[in-house]
């Protein structure tokens, strides 16, 4: 027995992009836009769904995959509006997995009318880390942070902050409330991820929502037009 | 707490290329925007290892700095703080050189005398 070396020059997370990019092709082939919905629990991503759903998005049709360690809360707030929602919980995983992975989206298609649907928004485990290192298959990451996490955080987790395409910040109305100071957050933003475009919103009285919605129709007509 | 997953995918990774040998190492370059914490990932290796073919294996890394050029002016610069605008001519068009790298680069196995298939 003796030992030897094994070169292998390999990104470990060679798998989940293999994944990724199986699921990315049945989506394509669907003609789903898919949007990967991150932030920090307690952020406001459900509620910004909840906004964007309310008042409908014309004649696209959006469907959610929500992800969450346990229960299904937020898919039960959603399916009160009326739009298909499909659950995935991670406790399955290593006792309760912190973020969705492309297998996990993987297993849940099933489960999901692709035909059915033009849009479909991944909402991740509310996590600032981990949903940043794996990617699912979506065409664009968009990440909610709130002003009420302070104006540290892109800072803090600058990882997350470069994952994404574009960066919601929530909860605005409550600033006249708060010491945080919103240029000092978009600066911050700026200078983690240069020239990111960011919508500043409230999901609780729904100011900066049409812009959401309309990013999210100009991403989907985009994707469209390619596939013509 | 990202380290519990990248430890799982760094012994896939080392397993698979093992092909059933045992490993005795495993060394990684990992980059440095990956904020991988060391201290959590070793912790982590160690616990998921555990009943693997890398149950054995000592884990050694190496931290590649962060390299930037700008996409308008060229300039060059290792980061050291988190301002990803060119600091010669502001501009946002920078590219990421290295240090996003979580790569297992090689691992040592325990190899039969009789056999050469390494």
């Amino acid at each position: 027995m003796h030992r030897v070396k094994v070169r292998v020059v390999e990104d470990a997370l060679d798998a989940n992009s293999t994944l990724a990019q199986a699921n990315r092709a049945d989506f394509d082939r669907h003609g789903v836009t898919v949007v990967n919905l991150m932030g920090a629990p307690g952020a406001g991503k459900t509620a910004l769904l909840e906004q964007v759903v309310a008042d409908g998005l014309g004649d696209v049709r959006l469907g959610i995959l929500e992800g969450d360690v346990e229960g299904s809360l937020d898919a039960d707030r959603l399916a009160r509006l009326h739009v298909p929602v499909t659950q995935i919980n991670t406790a399955a995983g290593f006792g309760g997995e912190c973020h969705l992975d492309a297998n996990m989206v993987r297993s849940a298609l099933g489960a999901v009318a692709l035909d059915e649907l033009d849009l479909l928004v991944i909402e991740n485990v509310g996590n600032l880390v981990c949903p940043a290192e794996f990617r699912v298959g979506e065409d664009a990451r968009v990440m909610v942070t709130s002003v009420t996490e302070g104006e540290d955080k892109p800072l803090k987790y600058p990882l997350m902050f470069r994952a994404c395409d574009v960066v919601v910040v929530n909860k605005v109305d409550l600033l006249p409330h708060l010491d945080v100071d919103l240029e000092l957050l978009l600066h911050r933003i700026d200078k983690v991820h240069p020239d990111v475009p960011v919508m500043v919103v409230s999901g609780r009285t729904g100011e900066g929502i049409d812009a959401v919605r309309h990013w999210l129709h100009e991403l989907h007509a985009a994707k469209a037009a390619v596939r013509a | 707490m990202h380290e519990l997953s990248l430890a799982s995918a760094v012994i896939d990774t080392a397993v698979r290329h093992a092909d059933g040998r045992r490993v005795t190492a495993v060394h990684l370059r990992v980059g440095h925007l990956r904020q991988v914490v060391p201290a959590s990932l070793l912790f982590y290796f160690e616990h998921v290892a555990r009943g693997t073919p890398c149950e054995e294996a000592r884990l050694t890394f190496d931290e590649v700095p962060a390299r930037m050029r700008c996409e308008g002016c060229d300039h060059g610069w290792v980061l050291d703080d988190v301002q990803f605008r060119c600091p010669a001519c502001g501009s946002a068009a920078v590219e990421v050189v290295a240090g996003e790298e979580f790569e297992v680069d090689w691992i040592s196995v325990e190899q039969l005398e009789e056999s050469c298939t390494a």
